[in-house]
């Protein structure tokens, strides 16, 4: 390659916002030019130009031109985007710009917790991640597969380590959809030491593609979440839920699935019936959660709202969403409906009743309650209490 | 006329204002309600029915045939309204005829400029116009903005419109009323006819205090126009000209429900506060503009009401579909109308008895026995900048360019509880500032800034923050909402820099001047 050639990262245009594009050429003397135009010229210009200068000081580059189209591109996503021109102008895909300040700290990586909605961040699309957080996913997935477009891959891989370190990203689980096979793993080597939970790894149809990943990951708190999205995917399920301590939950995709069985992908589903089942069994007998795909008609939410239902009623906890509307209707969902939680208050309340009096079968009126029922009862109420829908000292007001 | 427009005062509220305005010696803004003018209110002359014809039809037949009628020469005052919003045809055939009448250095006092009104641009660099009086939305703001036009700007409210008409501040000489449906006498409606706009409440003082009146109208019925919105025995001459507007554009971009996740939060927060705080209560009243906001708020408002069963005694238009939804499905005896922002407004107020017209007279002067905007339970309103003592700019940018208009904004701000429903930031521009680059609302009327991170209410209202504590919505101090947004943007911005001379004057809802707009330099 030229070594005076012209790189570029991010992106251009009249509709851009938020986001800022570069070039880099660099010279062999004659120090630095920096040539930007900002929409934010007279708020922030000057400080825009001190911060590249300071950051292109800390990569040693000390000649070329640096051209900059500036949207309204908040720091970290300035620094991104000059993160992957310098790692393009010097052929260092691995080059890293330290994060600016301190990262706000992460809640603790716990295999166990509520998985229900999970809100996809397109990895190269900045302005989404910004306030992702306000809208209470229980998870945010910045996605470096199929919302990015293939030129754009190393730019959305700055975007999301800076985004990670920068953002307020709450009490969400922090996840990161990499790319399938050798980009894939060379995402996770990127990001390992970034702060977040959880590696969402597209179409794993073996154990050892899990394995290969582990090594990448060693020495991390890293969290797995596979996704099945082929029929080989799918007829491994319990290979691959087995394939790694890391594993918490398993989900599937249906666009690609769908592509691969060569059928045409329904609202009904009865296609994908049979994969979504295997799914649930196979992280069920693992101990893993199981966690339906996306809903994609944003603008449906009595069609969402049915999704969700058929997805818990088939053993899936959790669904994906493309669009921050969809989390509170997927939480309402898949929460305890009122008439779920009455009853687990009151097998409940049988049920240490029944533990008072030293009894070991449990009854509700006439009726026999069965063990795993009074268990059910008991994860029931738990949900509710923590999805706010039952207060702490229900016993009080129900007994 | 050679204006020194550097020349500053300093006011109650620490802003430096031009000390002249367009020849006027300012009045400084001396603190919410203490400055109390005394005397009679201005008044037009005299007329006979000797001089206006008996058989009662007014007609001439053209505007220009009609300002030369009305004897307009060099230096007057010609006033035109927005009820048309950026559809409006008439104002700028008034200047073409004022043009062609060969006159020169007009002052233009719209209730509003639009977009639209671009066209107009030449005549105030060749002489025709010399200045705007008016809120100046788009290119207009940015004419002058730049220090094109050669005298100040200056930007009143809708009700400070009406004060300083009444108050004669501001004598109009010819005030062109553009009416969707009159009769040759003069009276005239906005309720009706091709271009119908719902109501011409703008033009209401200026039809009767203006020294002469002409009502332009595409659809001229016979006597009588009823309901008249305006009366004809205050009109001089009728003229009637194929189109006065287009339709599709009285309906503005901003009566659509905003789509963006972040602003449906804001709205949603807005919504929640205003149910868990109590302000939702059997007979209560609210308003909410035209934004994509405001109107996403009206949406869950009405969702909350219908599950509580809460009916409202009123609320406050600018009325829209939704708005109207709400009227005819029972969840309020009214809708106190100022304007219509969409078609279906225009309709309910012809058809629905419920649907009133009110005017800046009735809802917003401040110089009067007292305005519906002050017993109004809550307002959602929009702004460009709040700062962290609640002062609000609605007219400039962070930048410092003028682009909007005051509208209703500052006459709403007097209500019992004031909500400017903003983002706190938009594209690395914080919303949150620590000092407003304009002030336009003093922060001790703005009780509540709701955004996208949670509410921050205003210190001053002890009462609101007791009755928020039960609430799910997030509050918080606002210097913490500003810090989180500064950590986000990099530090808070830097200010534009600008030259000594003034381009517009922002007067407040009685006649003082509350700010000044300095001249950007690039």
């Amino acid at each position: 390659m030229d070594p005076h050639a012209s790189c570029q990262a991010g992106r251009r245009g009249d509709k851009i916002r938020g986001d800022a594009w570069m070039a880099f050429t660099p010279t062999s003397s004659g120090g630095l030019e920096i040539e930007l135009t900002s929409k934010l010229e007279a708020l922030y210009g000057e400080a825009t130009r001190h911060s590249l200068e300071q950051w292109l000081a800390q990569a040693g580059v000390e000649n070329g031109r640096l051209q900059v189209e500036d949207k309204g591109a908040y720091p970290f996503v300035l620094k991104a985007r000059l993160e992957a021109v310098l790692q393009k102008s010097l052929g260092k895909p691995e080059f890293q710009l330290a994060p600016e300040g301190k990262a706000e700290p992460m809640p603790p990586v716990q295999r166990l917790r509520p998985r229900r909605s999970r809100l996809y961040l397109p990895g190269n699309e900045a302005k989404y991640m910004i306030n992702a957080a306000l809208h209470q996913p229980d998870g945010v997935i910045l996605d470096l597969e199929d919302s990015v477009a293939p030129a754009a891959k190393q730019d959305a891989r700055c975007v999301v380590r800076q985004a990670l370190h920068a953002l307020s990203w709450g009490e969400c689980e922090r996840m990161v959809r990499i790319n399938q096979g050798e980009m894939g793993l060379a995402d996770a080597a990127y990001l390992r030491q970034a702060p977040f939970h959880l590696l969402l790894i597209p179409k794993v149809e073996t154990a050892e593609e899990l394995q290969a990943l582990e090594k990448v990951v060693e020495g991390t708190d890293l969290l797995f979440m596979p996704i099945l999205e082929t029929a080989l995917g799918i007829l491994n399920a319990m290979e691959i839920a087995q394939a790694s301590e890391r594993n918490v939950a398993l989900t599937l995709g249906l666009e690609d699935l769908t592509a691969d069985l060569g059928v045409v992908k329904t609202v009904q589903g009865a296609e994908t019936l049979w994969a979504r089942s295997q799914v649930v069994h196979a992280a069920k007998a693992c101990g893993l959660q199981a966690i339906d795909s996306v809903f994609g008609d944003v603008g449906d939410e009595q069609g969402l709202r049915e999704s969700v239902r058929e997805a818990k009623a088939l053993g899936f906890e959790g669904k994906g969403c493309v669009h921050p509307r969809q989390i509170r209707i997927i939480h309402q969902e898949i929460a305890p409906q009122a008439k779920e939680i009455d009853k687990a208050c009151r097998i409940s309340l049988a049920f240490e009743e029944a533990q008072e009096r030293g009894e070991g079968v449990v009854s509700l009126g006439s009726k026999m309650i069965d063990p795993p029922v009074v268990k059910r009862a008991l994860q029931t109420v738990e949900a509710a209490i923590s999805a706010g829908l039952l207060n702490q000292d229900w016993r009080e007001t129900q007994g | 006329m050679a204006l020194d427009t550097q020349e500053c005062v300093r006011n109650a509220a620490g802003r430096e204002i031009p000390a002249v305005i367009n020849d006027h010696e300012a009045i400084p803004f001396q603190g919410v309600g203490q400055y109390r003018p005394t005397g009679p209110k201005a008044a037009p002359p005299i007329r006979s029915c000797a001089d206006y014809p008996s058989s009662g039809d007014k007609q001439v037949e053209s505007i220009k045939e009609a300002l030369r009628r009305a004897g307009l020469r060099d230096g007057m005052t010609i006033s035109t309204h927005h009820h048309f919003r950026n559809g409006d045809l008439v104002a700028n055939q008034v200047f073409d005829a004022a043009k062609e009448l060969g006159v020169k250095n007009l002052r233009w006092f719209p209730s509003a400029a639009f977009p639209c009104h671009s066209p107009l641009i030449p005549y105030l660099e060749d002489g025709t116009i010399h200045h705007i009086e008016g809120s100046m939305n788009g290119p207009l703001g940015a004419f002058a903005s730049s220090g094109k036009m050669k005298g100040l700007g200056v930007l009143r409210s809708h009700g400070g419109r009406w004060q300083a008409i009444q108050d004669g501040e501001v004598h109009i000489d010819i005030a062109v009323i553009a009416a969707p449906t009159a009769d040759p006498f003069g009276n005239a409606t906005g309720d009706r006819g091709p271009s119908a706009c719902g109501l011409l409440g703008f033009a209401l003082a200026d039809s009767v205090f203006a020294d002469h009146v002409i009502v332009v109208t595409d659809n001229l019925v016979p006597f009588p126009c009823v309901p008249w919105q305006i009366q004809g025995n205050n009109v001089d001459q009728v003229v009637v000209i194929d189109q006065v507007g287009v339709p599709e554009r009285i309906v503005s971009g901003t009566t659509v429900v905003t789509k963006s996740p972040d602003r449906q939060l804001i709205a949603e927060y807005v919504a929640r506060f205003v149910r868990d705080a109590g302000i939702m209560k059997e007979g209560f009243s609210f308003q909410a503009g035209a934004g994509g906001i405001t109107l996403a708020f009206a949406l869950y408002l009405k969702q909350f009401m219908k599950e509580a069963g809460v009916k409202a005694r009123f609320i406050r238009g600018g009325s829209n579909q939704y708005l109207v939804e709400m009227l005819e499905e029972g969840l309020t005896d009214y809708i106190l109308d100022g304007q219509t922002f969409d078609l279906d407004g225009v309709r309910s107020m012809r058809e629905n008895p419920g649907h009133i017209n009110t005017s800046p007279f009735t809802s917003y002067n401040f110089h009067g026995k007292g305005n519906f905007a002050s017993f109004v339970d809550v307002v959602i309103l929009g702004a460009t900048e709040v700062d962290v003592d609640f002062n609000a700019n609605v007219v400039t940018h962070s930048d410092g360019r003028l682009l909007h208009g005051i509208g209703g904004w500052q006459n709403c701000l007097f209500s019992r509880c004031t909500v400017l429903a903003v983002p706190s930031v938009r594209d690395r521009i914080p919303v949150i500032v620590d000092q407003v680059t304009t002030l336009v609302g003093p922060g001790e009327l703005v009780d509540v800034v709701a955004t996208e991170r949670g509410l921050a209410i205003n210190p001053r209202r002890t009462d609101l923050m007791e009755a928020a504590k039960g609430s799910s919505v997030p509050i918080l101090d606002i210097h913490e909402l500003k810090a989180q947004i500064d950590r986000l943007c990099g530090g808070a911005p830097a200010k534009p820099k600008f030259a000594d001379d003034f381009i517009a004057a922002i007067q407040w809802v009685d006649g003082t001047t509350i700010d000044g707009v300095r001249r950007v330099v690039s």
